[in-house]
């Protein structure tokens, strides 16, 4: 369906510059998928909205597979999900299999994101309309729930992360009430028309990662590039099903985590490689240069990229911050996810998902190409890439509206979150409130007023299966959390990476 | 827990608290009553919330959470400072590009680890500042067609 628009000649161009953008972009520490996506998205303003949507999937998909190459060449993880890429890929790199590497690398990838990308194609034409059975009190719930499971699972503190879920709430309630036109919180003029989203995740995403590049001073890059040997493709292709656990594991693993809102490609590629250690009778060969550790992390990361999709799909709920991003995307265009997106745009909706497919073999066959160029981008000096980045955020945040407002909106939220950061709030349950909250409280009041017409407000809100099954997963997300911070089980936190680039300070 | 001073978190959750009570006082003293109904909900919590993380803070259990050392401090003020001064004022007093050329090149002088003293280097600063300028102008003036504060140049 509608599988011919991906290759109209302008929505192929679309694709193959959000491909290769995303590649380099992808392979450049510092610079992660969802701060790519929202840097993006000021782009799109003057494209129709299947085609916005076709640039802002590549670049997410391939910015996430991108990432292997500073993580093999470099030992510096792209972004986030790329961590368990550097324990085996940058031994592999170190023995002279660097090339070997990168494209076992980007042949995981494309395998688990096609996976992942078919179970999107699967489920969320059936998920869409089951979203239909939906009233008020179940999508505000719904609402609470991607906020709560993301300020609970993303964040170091279950406490901060809620706390930061709460902040962006409050944010998005800033401006004129809906319903009655009164004043809510508006405490300077900026401010009046509320926070418009884009500048906010731009502000968001985009500032603190460019003071963290401050914060390091004038340091060179102490890595340094591995050189690249020629690896035939071909022998590639048949040892990435050589090793069919790996890649069975991380592409399971990572399309099961993907579903799951809140938890990122970080913990997908950890888990997988972990599990796939776990399972491998080379277990011993880990962290030593082993292939499966490779294909595992690689498979699972981006197989996560689809099914993360679903949740915003279907019932307009962003499981990640990128998926946040996209549906600021899809708002600006004035469309909504869930059935009304299927039902009445049935074209964008399809080509988005359809360019998604395209993408993964565009992303593997371009990668392999292109790695060693994007290794040298990857080494552009922090000072160029941090002034790089404030230059876009002003421009794009500008553009949005051509209000100076919206660039003072960015700039302040982003400041403040990067010492919140420091203090351990997250950004992610943050800009989750702030595009869920209008949701919750338009659900909140009518619920309110259909409480109010036919029973109390306690019964509507709290009695029903599915809103009990959302309050109890709401409840067994928290205290998940909660069990594993107390376990200290935690997979690598943003502390960890702060702390150890600080170490080198 | 970091070996961080306790003050940098009771600080910083002080903040996050007194942001929080003003939000819930804001919340259940404005009228008309029905349009803050939800904001009320959210007030409580997060009012809470930033009392237990002020608390913890407080009694020195905070767990998360590098703060600032020093060193990052010193190293990010300068940048943090032109950002700050591009955005507020320079961005729309000197023109959009002008200023973005100009904060370009500053930052690039102040981070950039080749050292100060040699010719080529300043050649190459210069240089990179000019392609910026020129990629910035063509992506959102002619490609994006944005029309930015002009002012004293452009």
């Amino acid at each position: 369906m509608y599988f011919g628009d991906v290759f109209s000649p302008f929505n192929f161009l679309l694709l193959l510059i959000g491909t290769i953008g995303g590649l380099i972009l992808g392979a450049t520490p510092g610079l992660s998928p969802t701060m790519a996506v929202a840097l993006l998205i000021p782009f799109t303003f003057k494209l129709e909205p299947a085609q916005g949507l076709i640039l802002l999937g590549a670049a997410y998909t391939s910015t996430v597979a991108g990432g292997a190459v500073s993580a093999i060449l470099l030992k510096i993880p792209g972004a986030p999900a790329n961590i368990a890429t550097t324990l085996d890929g940058h031994t592999m790199a170190k023995k002279g299999q660097g090339a070997k590497a990168l494209q076992l690398s980007f042949l995981a990838s494309a395998v688990g994101g096609i996976f992942g990308v078919l179970l999107l194609i699967f489920l969320t034409p059936v998920l869409a309309q089951w979203a239909l059975a939906f009233g008020p009190s179940e999508l505000f719930w719904l609402a609470i729930l991607g906020v709560t499971v993301i300020g609970s699972l993303d964040s170091s503190s279950v406490v901060k992360g809620l706390l930061s879920g709460c902040i962006g709430l409050w944010l998005a309630t800033i401006g004129f009430d809906d319903i009655m036109g009164a004043q809510r919180f508006i405490f300077h003029p900026n401010v009046a028309g509320g926070i418009n989203v884009i500048p906010a995740l731009i502000g968001l995403f985009a500032i603190p990662q460019i003071i963290s590049m401050f914060a390091q001073g004038r340091r060179k890059l102490a890595a340094e590039v591995l050189e690249v040997e020629k690896h035939s493709v071909k022998k590639a292709f048949f040892e990435v099903f050589r090793w069919r656990r790996a890649l069975t594991v991380g592409t399971l693993t990572g399309s099961i985590i993907g579903l799951i809102p809140g938890v990122g490609g970080q913990i997908a590629g950890l888990v997988a490689y972990d599990q796939t250690k776990k399972l491998s009778p080379d277990r011993h060969k880990f962290g030593t240069g082993h292939p499966e550790g490779v294909i595992a992390a690689e498979s699972a990361n981006n197989a996560m990229v689809g099914p993360s999709l679903v949740p915003l799909l279907t019932l307009s709920i962003p499981g990640s911050p990128t998926a946040a991003v996209l549906l600021g995307g899809l708002l600006i265009h004035g469309i909504f996810p869930g059935s009304d997106l299927f039902d009445n745009h049935p074209d964008v909706a399809w080509t988005f998902i359809n360019s998604m497919l395209i993408g993964q073999i565009l992303m593997c066959v371009f990668g392999l190409y292109i790695a060693g160029i994007a290794a040298r981008v990857a080494q552009v000096p922090n000072s160029v890439m941090a002034a790089v980045v404030l230059g876009l955020s002003v421009f794009g945040s500008y553009s949005v509206q051509n209000s100076m407002g919206d660039v003072y909106v960015m700039m302040t939220i982003g400041t403040a979150m990067y010492f919140l950061e420091r203090f351990g709030f997250s950004a992610a349950p943050l800009v989750l409130g702030l595009i869920l909250g209008p949701i919750a409280e338009a659900n909140f009041i009518q619920g309110s007023m259909i409480a109010n017409a036919t029973s109390s407000i306690g019964a509507y809100f709290f009695t029903g299966s599915l809103n009990l099954l959302l309050i109890s997963t709401v409840v067994a997300s928290i205290g998940y959390s909660v069990w594993m911070e107390i376990r200290s089980h935690r997979y690598v936190t943003k502390d960890d990476v702060i702390a150890k680039e600080e170490s080198a300070l | 827990m970091n070996d961080l001073p306790r003050i940098q978190h009771i600080t910083a959750s002080g903040l996050v608290a007194i942001v929080g009570l003003w939000v819930t006082y804001i919340s259940f003293t404005q009228e008309p009553a029905a349009a803050f109904l939800f904001p009320r909900i959210i007030a409580t919590v997060f009012s809470i919330l930033a009392i237990w993380t002020f608390g913890k803070a407080v009694l020195g259990k905070t767990k998360v959470g590098n703060g600032l050392k020093g060193k990052v401090v010193v190293n990010l003020l300068p940048g943090l400072f032109v950002s700050l001064v591009y955005v507020f004022w320079a961005a729309q007093a000197m023109g959009f590009y002008t200023a973005s050329t100009l904060v370009f090149f500053i930052l690039l002088s102040l981070y950039d680890p080749a050292p100060h003293n040699q010719i080529t280097t300043w050649i190459k600063r210069v240089s990179v500042s000019i392609g910026f300028l020129a990629v910035m102008y063509g992506l959102f003036a002619l490609l994006l067609s944005v029309y930015t504060p002009k002012e004293i140049f452009f």
